[in-house]
């Protein structure tokens, strides 16, 4: 059962991902990104991470990119218009993605016995041991992050607003 | 090929090596920026993927955490760029990387 | 039985519900705001308006649905898809009742229940913006494109009251779940008042439950936060462009938004399925006396004094009564008694609650937008973190609980 979900769900990944790269127009591919967002989550689940896949769905599909798509509809952004790239980009790109791909699949490959299996339910952490560790052992990071967060406020806010003359 | 309920933790570290190769080719192939920044969040979800996994393999809470971490600071790259790419907008009218590029030559 | 069997079985009667009750929903707020405005509201379709959803359907079926050509077609199809969807999906998690055994079936009354229940139907809500953001940008058509960002702006504005105002009962309660979160509240205080997250002790969380129904009102965009969507202002929002079923389909995702908001704030604040007083102080017997009022009530202005000017009455209002005073029999009997009592207490608050709604819809006027924004940021949202903080410092005085 989980291969199937796993099976399912990691080919919806790679499609949205597929598509976001592809897709001319940008809110295209935000729907995409959206998409991997949510097969992630529940890849997630999967993995045992019910709170990161909750938080996975509230913060990024639900808040970050709502920020995406209303940029993409505010600047009314159109279709890309393809410009000419020289010719060793268009000749090299994609061969080096592939060797750079194919690397690390031989690595995973090589790492592969060593690692077990996946199966659901053998590591089910939900909010509380999250909690217990964010707010005894990394508790410097998460301050520090909430710092974070107040000075990208600030620097959004001064950035994006308008002079008032 | 696995059992029906055992998935190898390589196929999972696979899943985010192809979404991470993927975010790469968006990121040097596409001209528009918002594009571009998409990418740079299908890269970052990608290693989120990476965290979980092994989070699980090791039976230890703390690639959560750090994935956690990692979508705190995505939010607010997220913020801080899409301004950045609203004040470019404003000046430039344009949403094409290679129309700003008045440093070059 | 099978647990897909089982499971398959709720799910077809909770959706069978679940719809006609968004149906009959729409029914009883014209007829309730018809009432507060002194008139009478749906009359003539079946008795006392009971037809008027169908007809209404019907209506809205038959119209010619066409689809405009300036229209991103793609996205202009999926938006009300989104929206339905993600405003149906959160009834999977409320629980309606307690564990019950019926033909030696020992379930659940309620579709599933997650660990994770409160995130996952604020995951819901914040994912359900984009059915109204990408309605209003498929539209091709300014007015569309405003009222959808303002909308969706208001939206996710608002879930950060309302998160924040979950987080307070949830450190009283100390679980995720739906399920424990209910059964939690159960306990009476000095065997009367019951241990509603609303009356519980530490710290009664009457503010939490003011803020998350303000919230709501603007989650689900209620009057009188429902600028984005108001026909006099911008010609009717986000849904201008749509028409026959994809209308309909918007209405419907607001009216499930509705239920889901009042379900949960039942849910978390006033203790889901409990009765207001304990069962040995009779409180099994308040659905018995409330409908055989109500049929009391029917049969007198049906048969002894009708209401002049309205003909039908003598017929229907007294066919009402002898159907209220059937259902009033039936919650005597024991069989039934351990189900339809703890569901009969739900629906009664989620009712209550939805009965706000509507009344508050008759009655205030809208806000500006300008208004709205600043309340949310700079009132509701600190007065959130400070109920917050308070709830967090009574429980930290109290101590560990045992």
């Amino acid at each position: 059962m989980d291969l199937i979900l796993f099976a399912f769900f990691a080919t919806i990944a790679v499609a949205c991902g597929i598509s976001l790269v592809v897709q001319k127009h940008p809110i295209g591919s935000a729907l995409s990104l959206i998409g991997v967002m949510g097969s992630l989550a529940v890849i997630y689940l999967l993995l045992g991470a019910e709170f990161i896949a909750a938080v996975q769905l509230i913060v990024y599909a639900g808040a970050i990119m709502v920020l995406f798509v209303f940029v993409i509809m505010l600047l009314n952004a159109g279709e890309e218009t393809a410009t000419g790239r020289s010719w060793p980009t268009r000749l090299l790109g994609i061969p080096l993605l592939a060797v750079f791909l194919g690397l690390l699949a031989y690595l995973l490959q090589r790492m592969s016995p060593s690692m077990g299996t996946v199966t659901f339910g053998a590591f089910n952490t939900g909010a509380r041991e999250i909690g217990r560790s964010l707010f005894s052992k990394y508790l410097l990071p998460f301050e520090v992050t909430s710092v974070l967060v107040l000075i990208a406020i600030l620097g959004a806010i001064v950035l994006a607003r308008k002079e008032i003359d | 090929m696995p059992q029906l309920n055992a998935v190898p933790l390589s196929w999972y570290l696979m899943l985010s090596a192809i979404l991470f190769t993927l975010g790469v080719a968006g990121f040097l192939f596409r001209r528009n920026i918002i594009t571009v920044f998409m990418s740079i969040e299908l890269m970052l979800n990608a290693v989120n993927l990476s965290f979980v996994a092994f989070s699980h393999h090791l039976r230890q809470v703390d690639g959560q955490i750090f994935t956690f971490f990692v979508m705190v600071v995505a939010a607010a790259e997220a913020a801080v760029g899409l301004a950045i790419i609203l004040t470019v907008f404003k000046n430039r009218r344009t949403l094409s990387i290679d129309e700003v590029s008045s440093l070059k030559n | 039985m099978n647990f897909f069997l089982i499971s398959l079985i709720k799910t077809g009667i909770v959706a069978g519900a679940f719809m006609t009750t968004l149906a009959y929903l729409q029914w009883i707020e014209r007829k309730v705001l018809a009432h507060i405005q002194l008139r009478i509201g749906p009359y003539r379709v079946g008795p006392h308006g009971l037809l008027q959803p169908l007809a209404d359907v019907i209506k809205l079926m038959t119209k010619e649905g066409f689809v405009p050509s300036h229209v991103n077609h793609f996205f202009y199809i999926l938006a009300p898809f989104l929206a339905v969807f993600f405003a149906l999906i959160s009834i999977c998690l409320i629980p309606f009742g307690p564990s019950v055994e019926i033909f030696g079936v020992r379930t659940d009354l309620g579709l599933a229940d997650l660990n994770i229940g409160v995130l996952f139907v604020l995951a819901i809500s914040s994912v359900g913006v984009y059915g109204v953001a990408l309605g209003g940008w498929a539209s091709n058509n300014k007015y569309s494109l405003l009222g959808g960002l303002r909308s969706s702006a208001q939206m996710i504005s608002y879930e950060l009251p309302m998160a924040i105002a979950l987080a307070a009962p949830l450190l009283l309660l100390n679980d995720l779940s739906l399920r424990t979160i209910v059964n939690e509240q159960a306990g009476y205080y000095l065997g009367i008042i019951p241990r509603w997250t609303i009356f519980q002790m530490p710290f009664p969380q009457v503010f939490s439950f003011l803020i998350f129904l303000v919230s709501a009102f603007a989650e689900t965009n209620r009057v009188p936060f429902d600028l984005p969507e108001a026909e006099n202002e911008l010609v009717g929002g986000f849904h201008t462009e749509y028409s026959s079923l994809n209308f309909a389909a918007f209405f419907m995702a607001e009216y499930a938004n509705i239920v889901t908001v009042t379900c949960m704030a039942t849910v978390l604040f006033l203790g889901g399925w409990h009765p207001l007083w304990p069962a040995e102080y009779g409180s099994d017997f308040v659905p018995v006396l409330l409908l055989l009022g109500g049929s009391a009530v029917l049969l007198y202005h049906g048969l002894v004094q009708p209401v002049k000017g309205r003909p039908w009455d003598r017929l229907t209002l007294p066919a009402a009564g002898m159907i209220f005073g059937a259902l009033a029999l039936t919650f005597l009997v024991p069989v039934l008694k351990p189900i339809l009592i703890p569901v009969f207490w739900f629906v009664a608050k989620a009712g209550v609650l939805v009965f706000i709604f509507i009344w508050v819809r008759g009655t205030l006027p809208r806000f500006r937008y300008d208004q709205l924004m600043n309340f949310t940021w700079k009132f509701l949202f600190p007065v959130a973190i400070v109920n917050l903080l308070i709830t967090a410092f009574a429980v930290a005085l109290q101590g560990p609980k045992n």
